[in-house]
């Protein structure tokens, strides 16, 4: 059976032109939820040794700072995390915990300080990992396939990138230097699934050389329909494990893999081969250069 | 006839073997424990002290045996004891803080468990990081503004003395923001282009009549910088290994900061006033009658208002060692030995100097905030800790006296020890993981890489079958081979480092199912079972290391641009990446060798 995957393409670039607005949008004037990681504050994680209200917490805090601050359950209710954004003093956390301590039992599980420097650089870094990431990409896949893959993958991981970000910023799910690395790796498994089909998509270039290139692009998608999905499949499999037991502190970032991998299996049918079609990618692009050693493929 | 060199077993049960042995110490988690020095470099704990310290720690029941270093006649460098659990560790650490005298350092460690052979050929089990192990870690960063001032200060104390000499005096001088402005009486460009001449990491220019603008140059501030990070670097080390940590991480990052991870300690405020402390000592003469005033500054001490000389005769960085004593009185000092240029500059003071007074100031680095609560100054405070008459001329060796409490007496032995910051550094971040954290976050992560390789592994046997069988026993040597590299590198293990090896299983199964479903496609198009496994390894290959090699660039990315969790999934990805395509590919193709080598016609496949 062939599936016709190409058909709808353009219903598809449709709804990727849409779901790119809805972010960009919803990026531009929602933002993200950015963690204390590039915000910087103070955040401290105490567990209660009995479930105490945050009512009674915010009046302790409130009595003993003049700082702004949130107060907020953390899986169970005897978990709370207090979060103090800004400030430059870290000695405050230490003021905090000892006041908590007058009132309350509890164990602490976790203290951070960041600076507001810190943070500021965290994000000029992690968009230039972004950014670094996909330009390295497009020069691989240049150097070995083909200019027009390489556009085609470009626009692939933008989309999947974007898309994801809006995710984020539509639901308002907190992003820290976790969920960015788990973006970076949204684009390494965006591109793993880009290459693969691309892959076949030469191979059978290379063997029929007058043929549609609808055809030959419908033929190479189904025959890599079994492998993607699998492969999604398995990654999804130990995402959604991660997702479950993973603890709050990988939740989010087996959220942002798990719909990069939803987008970038979308992505690497519709996104690239609608390129690929739309730039007319023909024989002559994928002729093997006499200068182009063949492997033989042993391992 | 199946495409395979034998020999290829021989390489892969070799990395193998190789592969097992360095991760078999990952069985043997250490200890937790609790370490014991005395407070001095030279010291030894007495034997007798030993067995007395060890009996009172058995009577408590939280560590049955010790683990005694370096053994001589005098005694021992270290005692350590194991515990059961780090709540154990806690109790016994706060037993012998409470037991012992303040010259014994008391400190959380790890006692290691690894069996000897494997120690012997240097296999170690892989480190934890901080969010799974608990502890304490501080990025700190280069006051440069301070810095710099300070050094201007001097140059500029320098150029009025060579201006001085050359009969040219200054009639105002001011610094602000990083620079130096100055006017002369009279014309002076003539000497100051001579002065400059040797100093290159400053330049200067003309202003207006007589007047001068001093800046350090882009290349001199640079080297300043790092002069004063890796100088800091070098101290925090020392400070570091004052404090008996075990596996502390003191390095530096980027331009201006430099990361200290403390596994095991809890209590921040003490790690950071012991690691923080921008401390130094000044050691200055009395002020003489006839001094001038310009050239003295007042202090209180016990009371009183004392004229000190401004001119410094030595400072604190040139303590060799310190350590804490007893004078015949019972009250605590601190016994100092000067290096070479300390104890020759002391001598040079001293010896014209017998009877005068001589005072020790102890400087510290301190912040404070301006009313608005925005802006944050640091200036340096200064306080007389001792002001004593000197009996003989000094020279290397000699005691402060007159300090507070035997507490205050072994912190300034410490600080003189450790050495003093060549630049006051701030607190940039900071974070603590309660050890109750780290065993979760070890717990989760153990149990979620279980759970995926569990759903993985049912998957591939119940699609592959006998293939998916083959398969899932590379993925599960691809995880032994993980923590094997792992810890050849001594790389360290975190939270998010658990998240890439699983990320890395599920994806590694993808260049398997690339290989099978290319076998399944091509006994579709009616090749004969044993070319369709020739013919899918070798068509896949390429595919494989294709879209492996682009995985890997991104994990390279990653690794260079991130900091803390983003690097610890960086690691574990990358090495998981490498050691997918050795299992994925050449163990799976040897396995179906073995398997499938000797039968010569076979109709179907179990894929």
């Amino acid at each position: 059976m062939q599936i016709n995957f190409m058909k709808p393409r353009k219903i598809a670039s449709v709804l990727s032109i849409i779901l790119i607005l809805i972010s960009i949008f919803s990026l531009a004037f929602r933002g993200l939820n950015a963690g204390l990681d590039f915000t910087g504050g103070t955040l401290i994680e105490i567990r209660l040794s009995e479930p105490t209200n945050l009512e009674d917490m915010r009046e302790v805090l409130g009595s003993k700072m003049d700082e702004d601050f949130q107060v907020s359950y953390f899986g169970s209710e005897q978990d709370v995390i207090i979060k103090i954004p800004g400030g430059s003093e870290n000695n405050l956390s230490n003021e905090i915990i000892s006041s908590l301590n007058e009132v309350f039992t509890f164990d602490l599980r976790r203290k951070d300080f960041i600076g507001p420097q810190i943070g500021e650089e965290l994000r000029d870094q992690g968009g230039l990992g972004i950014l670094a990431a996909m330009l390295v990409m497009m020069v691989y896949i240049m150097f070995r396939f083909q200019f027009k893959f390489a556009i085609g993958a470009l626009l692939a991981l933008v989309h999947d990138v974007l898309i994801v970000l809006g995710f984020f910023s539509i639901f308002y799910i907190g992003f820290n230097l976790t969920v960015l690395a788990a973006v970076l790796a949204v684009i390494g498994y965006s591109l793993n699934d880009t290459i693969v089909v691309s892959d076949r998509i030469r191979e059978n270039y290379r063997k029929k050389r007058k043929s549609d290139n609808v055809d030959v692009i419908n033929r190479s998608l189904n025959q890599m329909l079994g492998r993607t999905l699998i492969t999604s499949l398995t990654t999804l499999l130990v995402l959604f494990a991660l997702l479950v037991l993973g603890g709050d502190f990988i939740q989010n970032f087996a959220i942002a893999l798990i719909c990069g991998v939803i987008v970038g299996t979308y992505s690497s049918i519709y996104v690239l081969c609608n390129n690929l079609i739309f730039m007319n990618l023909n024989f002559e692009d994928l002729a093997i250069k006499k200068s182009e050693t063949y492997d033989d493929g042993m391992p | 006839m199946l495409r395979f060199q034998p020999w290829k077993i021989i390489t892969i049960l070799v990395v193998i073997t190789i592969g097992i042995t360095y991760a078999l110490p990952n069985l043997y988690p250490p200890s937790p424990a609790v370490q014991i020095s005395i407070d001095s470099i030279e010291g030894k704990i007495p034997n007798k002290v030993v067995e007395k310290i060890s009996q009172q720690v058995a009577d408590t029941g939280l560590s049955s045996y010790a683990f005694k270093f370096s053994d001589n006649n005098e005694g021992f460098d270290s005692i350590v004891f194991p515990t059961d659990n780090y709540q154990d560790q806690l109790r016994l650490k706060e037993f012998l803080d409470g037991t012992l005298d303040p010259e014994f350092v008391v400190a959380l460690n790890l006692a290691s468990n690894t069996p000897q052979w494997l120690w012997n050929i240097g296999a170690s089990p892989m480190k934890l990081g901080l969010d799974l192990r608990g502890g304490v870690h501080f990025l700190m960063e280069v006051d440069s503004d301070l810095l710099i001032s300070t050094r201007l200060e001097s140059y500029l104390a320098d150029i009025k003395r060579k201006l001085r000499e050359e009969r040219i005096s200054i009639s105002r001088s001011e610094i602000s923001d990083k620079k130096i402005f100055f006017t002369t009486r009279t014309e002076a460009s003539e000497e100051l282009d001579d002065y400059f001449k040797s100093n290159i990491d400053l330049e200067y220019s003309k202003q207006g009549s007589n007047q001068y603008l001093v800046k350090y140059n882009e290349q001199g501030l640079s080297d300043l910088i790092d002069y004063a990070v890796s100088q800091n670097l070098e101290t925090l080390r020392n400070r570091v290994n004052e404090l008996g940590i075990s596996e502390p991480v003191v390095v530096r990052q980027g331009k201006n900061r430099i990361s200290v991870q403390l596994p095991g300690v809890q209590d921040t405020a003490e790690a950071k006033k012991m690691i923080g402390k921008t401390a130094n000592l000044e050691f200055r003469l009395e002020a003489e009658s006839n001094s001038l005033s310009s050239r003295t500054d007042l202090f209180d001490f016990s009371g009183q208002r004392i004229r000190l000389l401004k001119q410094v005769i030595t400072t604190g960085d040139k303590v060799a060692d310190a350590s804490v004593g007893y004078d015949e009185n019972g009250f605590p000092q601190v016994n100092i030995s000067l290096d070479g240029e300390g104890g020759t500059k002391m001598h040079r003071s001293t010896r014209n100097n017998v009877g005068r007074k001589m005072a020790v100031i102890f400087v510290e680095r301190k912040i404070k905030t301006s009313n608005n609560g925005d802006e944050i100054e640091s200036y340096f405070d200064k306080r007389v800790i001792s002001f004593a008459t000197i009996q003989s001329a000094l020279a290397n060796q000699f005691r402060i006296t007159g300090l507070d409490s035997p507490n205050a007496a072994s912190e300034l032995a410490f600080l003189l020890r450790a050495g003093a910051l060549a630049a006051p550094m701030n607190f940039v971040e900071e974070g603590t993981v309660g050890p109750s954290l780290g065993a979760d976050n070890i717990r989760v992560g153990v149990q979620s890489l279980m759970l995926g390789l569990f759903l993985v592994l049912v998957f591939m046997i119940f699609y592959y079958k006998v293939f998916g069988l083959i398969a899932n026993i590379a993925v599960a040597l691809n995880i032994v081979l993980i923590s094997a590299v792992m810890s050849i590198l001594s790389a360290t293990l975190t939270l998010p480092g658990i998240a890439g090896i699983v990320l890395t299983i599920g994806m590694a199964v993808d260049a398997n199912v690339l290989i099978f479903s290319r076998i399944k496609e091509e006994l579709k198009n009616r090749l004969k079972p044993l070319d369709a496994i020739n013919a899918g390894y070798d068509r896949a290959y390429i595919t494989i290391v294709d879209a492996n090699l682009t995985t890997l660039l991104v994990a390279l990315i990653l690794y260079i641009i991130g900091t803390g969790p983003v690097k610890g999934f960086a690691i574990t990805l990358s090495v998981g990446i490498l050691t997918s395509m050795f299992t994925a590919i050449l163990v799976t193709r040897s396995l179906v060798w073995l398997i499938y080598r000797n039968r010569k016609n076979i109709d179907s496949l179990w894929i």
